[in-house]
C-alpha cells in the first residue's frame, strides 16, 4: 500500500515537473499552430545555467532557479523575433525541418562547451533525502517540485482565467482573426507568451536535472514526452495538458516500476492508443487546426 | 483537344524518359568503374538513395509528413540480419525481399493508426512508432542483441554465385542493381494513374473524395509500398555491412532522412538519389573539419535550407542548367522541379 503511494507521489512530481516543461508548447501549439520540436532545447538551457551558476560560481541553488527563468525566455524572445516568427506561415514540415535543424544545434552546441557526460546540479542539504509522512516515504526534492510547479500552476490559472492578458491570450487562441480584428495585437501576444513558456521550460529544465538526468542529449530524449503532453492533452485550455502530464507522469513511474520489463513501452502505447482514439487530444476540442 | 485527352497527353509526356535521366544513370554506373577504391561510401550512398526514394513516396508524392520511417529501415535492418544469422534463408537476394516484406506487413499494419488525423498526429505516430520498435529491440535483446547488435552475421554469396568481397564491389553493383530496379518500379507507379490519384490526395484531400479517389485506400497501399521501400534498404544496410545495430530505429536517422529528401527535393523521385549525394559529401566534409559535432553543422543547414525558403533554393541551383538548356534546346527547360509544397 505505502509503496503505491510512494509511486504516486513520485508520479505526481514526475507529471507536475512536465506540466511546467510542456506548458509552454502548448501555447505555441495552440496558439500559432506551430510545430516546435526545438521546446526541449530551452529546458537544456536553463538547466545548464542553473548548473553553471550553482555548481561553478557557488550561488545558492534557489537564486538559480529565476536565472534559469530569466536567461531561457531571453532566449525564447530573441529567437522569436529573429527566426521563428518568419515561419509562422509556413507548412509543418518546414516548420519540423527548422526546429529539428535547431535542435541538433543545441546539442551539439552543449556537447562542445560542456561535454557529453551528465551533469549533476549541487542541491541544499535540506533538499536531499526523504523523510516518512504516515508511513509513505516523501522525497524532499519531489515535495518541493510538487510546491513549486502546483503553485506555477494556480498562478498560470489565474492569470489566464482573471487578468486583461489573459483574456486577450484566450481570445488570440480561440481565433487569431477575430481577436487581431478587436484590436488585440496578436504577434505581441505570442511574443511575450512564447518567451514566457520558453522561461517555464528554462525552469523546468533547471528542477528536472535530479529527476529526468541532464545531458545534452536532453532535447531528444525528452521531446517525445512534451508532444505527449500536448497532444494528449489538447492546447485550448490549461487544464488539459496539466492532466495529461499527471497521467504520462503517474503512468510512467508506475509502468517503471510495476513492469519494469516493459520501459518505455506503457507511455508510448498509451500515446498511440489516445491518438487513435482521440485524434486531437484527450481534452481538447482542436489540438491543431 | 478535348480535356481528358490533354490530361493524358501531358501525363504521357511526363512519364517520358528523358536524356537527362539517362545521363544521370549512365554517371552513376561510371561512378562504379571510376572510383573503385570508394565502394563502402558509395554504397551507403545507395542504401541512404533508396531509403530517401522511399520517404519520397509518401511525403513527396502522397503529402504524409513522417518522423519515424526509420522503424521500417529498421525492421528490414534485423529481418535481414536474422534470416542470415541463423541460417533462415541463406541466399540474399531471397533475403532481402523478405525482408522488404516484413517490414511491409508492419507498413500496413500501422498505415491505419498514420491516415486518421492531421499532419501533427501523424507526425506524433510515426515518431511514436518507431521509438515503440527501439524499445522493443532493446527489451528482447536475445534476439537482437541488445545495445550490442546483430554480430557474426555471414552474407552467403548473392544468387549462389557472387560473393561478397572485402573491398565491397559485389556490395556496390548488388546495391546498385537494386536500387535501380525498385527506381523503375517507383517511376511506374508515381506515373500510372494510381500515381496522379496520389498526387490529387496530396493537393486537396477532399476534393480528391469528390471526384471519387478512395482517398484512405490509395494512403494505405503507398505507405505499405513505402515501407517495403524502407525495408529493403535497411535489409541492404544489414547484407553489405554485416551489421545490425539498435541505432537503425534512431531518430536522427529518420530526421537525416527528411535532411536527405529536403536537399534533394521532394515530388519527382531524384530528390532522394541527388540528396543522399549532397548529403554524405556535406557529413564528409563536416566531419573532417569536427569529428565530433558535425550534427551542428547538418542542423545549420536545415535551418538554413528553411529559411531561405526550399523552391526558392531549387530555382537557384537551377537556374545555370535551365539558362543552357533555353539557349542550346531553345525550350523551356525539362529538369524544372515539380516541387509543391508537402
Amino acid at each position: 500500500m505505502t509503496s503505491i503511494l510512494t509511486n504516486l507521489f513520485d508520479g505526481v512530481a514526475y507529471g507536475m515537473l512536465l506540466f511546467v516543461l510542456a506548458c509552454g508548447l502548448a501555447v505555441t501549439l495552440g496558439l500559432m499552430n506551430f510545430v516546435n520540436l526545438a521546446h526541449g532545447a530551452f529546458a537544456m538551457a536553463g538547466g545548464y545555467v542553473c548548473m553553471v551558476l550553482v555548481n561553478r560560481m557557488g550561488w545558492p541553488f534557489f537564486a538559480a532557479l529565476p536565472l534559469a527563468f530569466v536567461s531561457s525566455a531571453a532566449i525564447g524572445i530573441a529567437l522569436e523575433r529573429t527566426l521563428y516568427r518568419h515561419l509562422y506561415a509556413r507548412s509543418h514540415l518546414d516548420q519540423v525541418l527548422f526546429t529539428i535543424g535547431l535542435t541538433f544545434m543545441s546539442v551539439a552546441a552543449v556537447d562542445y562547451i560542456q561535454g557529453s557526460s551528465r551533469v549533476f546540479i549541487n542541491l541544499p542539504a535540506a533538499l536531499q533525502g526523504q523523510f516518512d509522512l504516515f508511513g509513505v516515504g516523501i522525497g524532499r526534492y519531489r515535495l518541493m517540485i510538487i510546491v513549486i510547479c502546483g503553485l506555477l500552476t494556480i498562478g498560470l490559472q489565474m492569470v489566464l482565467a482573471k487578468t486583461r492578458f489573459g483574456s486577450r491570450l484566450r481570445a488570440a487562441v480561440d481565433d487569431p482573426r477575430a481577436a487581431s480584428g478587436l484590436g488585440i495585437n496578436v504577434p505581441q501576444v505570442f511574443a511575450f507568451t512564447f518567451a514566457f513558456g520558453c522561461g517555464l521550460a528554462g525552469l523546468g529544465g533547471a528542477l528536472s536535472a535530479e529527476i529526468l538526468g541532464l545531458d545534452p542529449y536532453f532535447p531528444l530524449k525528452f521531446m517525445i514526452y512534451f508532444l505527449i503532453v500536448v497532444t494528449v492533452g489538447g492546447s485550448t485550455s490549461i487544464t488539459g495538458p496539466f492532466l495529461a502530464s499527471l497521467l504520462l507522469g503517474i503512468g510512467d513511474v508506475a509502468g517503471k516500476y510495476y513492469v519494469p520489463k516493459m520501459g518505455p513501452f506503457v507511455i508510448y502505447t498509451m500515446m498511440i492508443v489516445i491518438l487513435i482514439w482521440r485524434p486531437n487530444g484527450l481534452f481538447g476540442r482542436t489540438a491543431a487546426r | 483537344m478535348s480535356a481528358s485527352s490533354d490530361v493524358g497527353y501531358h501525363a504521357q509526356r511526363q512519364a517520358r524518359w528523358h536524356y537527362g535521366e539517362v545521363a544521370f544513370w549512365l554517371i552513376v554506373l561510371a561512378c562504379g568503374f571510376a572510383f573503385p577504391s570508394r565502394y563502402l561510401i558509395m554504397t551507403d550512398i545507395l542504401r541512404l538513395a533508396l531509403f530517401a526514394m522511399s520517404l519520397d513516396l509518401i511525403l513527396g508524392y502522397a503529402g504524409i509528413v513522417s518522423l519515424g520511417h526509420a522503424a521500417f529501415f529498421g525492421v528490414g535492418a534485423y529481418a535481414a540480419g536474422l534470416l542470415a544469422l541463423h541460417g533462415i534463408v541463406n541466399e540474399p537476394v531471397l533475403a532481402l525481399i523478405a525482408a522488404g516484406l516484413a517490414a511491409m506487413v508492419l507498413g500496413f499494419a500501422t498505415s491505419f493508426l498514420v491516415i486518421r488525423g492531421v499532419d501533427l498526429t501523424r507526425l506524433m505516430v510515426t515518431l511514436g512508432i518507431a521509438l515503440l520498435l527501439e524499445a522493443l529491440a532493446e527489451r528482447f535483446s536475445n534476439i537482437t542483441g541488445g545495445t550490442d547488435g546483430l554480430q557474426g552475421i555471414e552474407m552467403q554469396p548473392i544468387l549462389g554465385a557472387i560473393p561478397f568481397d572485402m573491398f565491397g564491389k559485389a556490395g556496390f553493383f548488388y546495391s546498385l542493381t537494386v536500387l535501380f530496379l525498385l527506381f523503375l518500379f517507383a517511376r511506374r507507379v508515381v506515373h500510372s494513374p494510381f500515381g496522379l490519384s496520389l498526387r490529387a490526395i496530396k493537393n486537396n484531400p477532399l476534393r480528391a473524395a469528390a471526384i471519387g479517389i478512395p482517398v484512405n485506400r490509395r494512403l494505405v497501399a503507398i505507405y505499405t509500398l513505402a515501407a517495403f521501400y524502407a525495408g529493403v534498404a535497411g535489409a541492404l544496410f544489414t547484407q553489405t555491412t554485416a551489421i545490425a545495430s539498435l541505432d537503425v530505429f534512431a531518430f536522427e536517422r529518420s530526421a537525416d532522412l527528411m535532411l536527405v529528401l529536403v536537399i534533394g527535393g521532394t515530388g519527382y523521385l531524384y530528390g532522394g538519389l541527388i540528396g543522399a549525394v549532397i548529403f554524405r559529401m556535406l557529413q564528409e566534409v563536416f566531419s573532417t573539419i569536427t569529428p565530433q559535432y558535425w550534427q551542428f553543422w547538418i542542423g545549420l543547414v536545415l535551418v538554413v535550407i528553411v529559411l531561405v525558403g526550399r523552391q526558392r533554393l531549387h530555382r537557384w541551383v537551377l537556374y545555370v542548367p535551365n539558362l543552357i538548356i533555353k539557349q542550346v534546346a531553345g525550350r523551356k527547360a525539362v529538369v524544372a522541379v515539380p516541387e509543391s509544397d508537402a
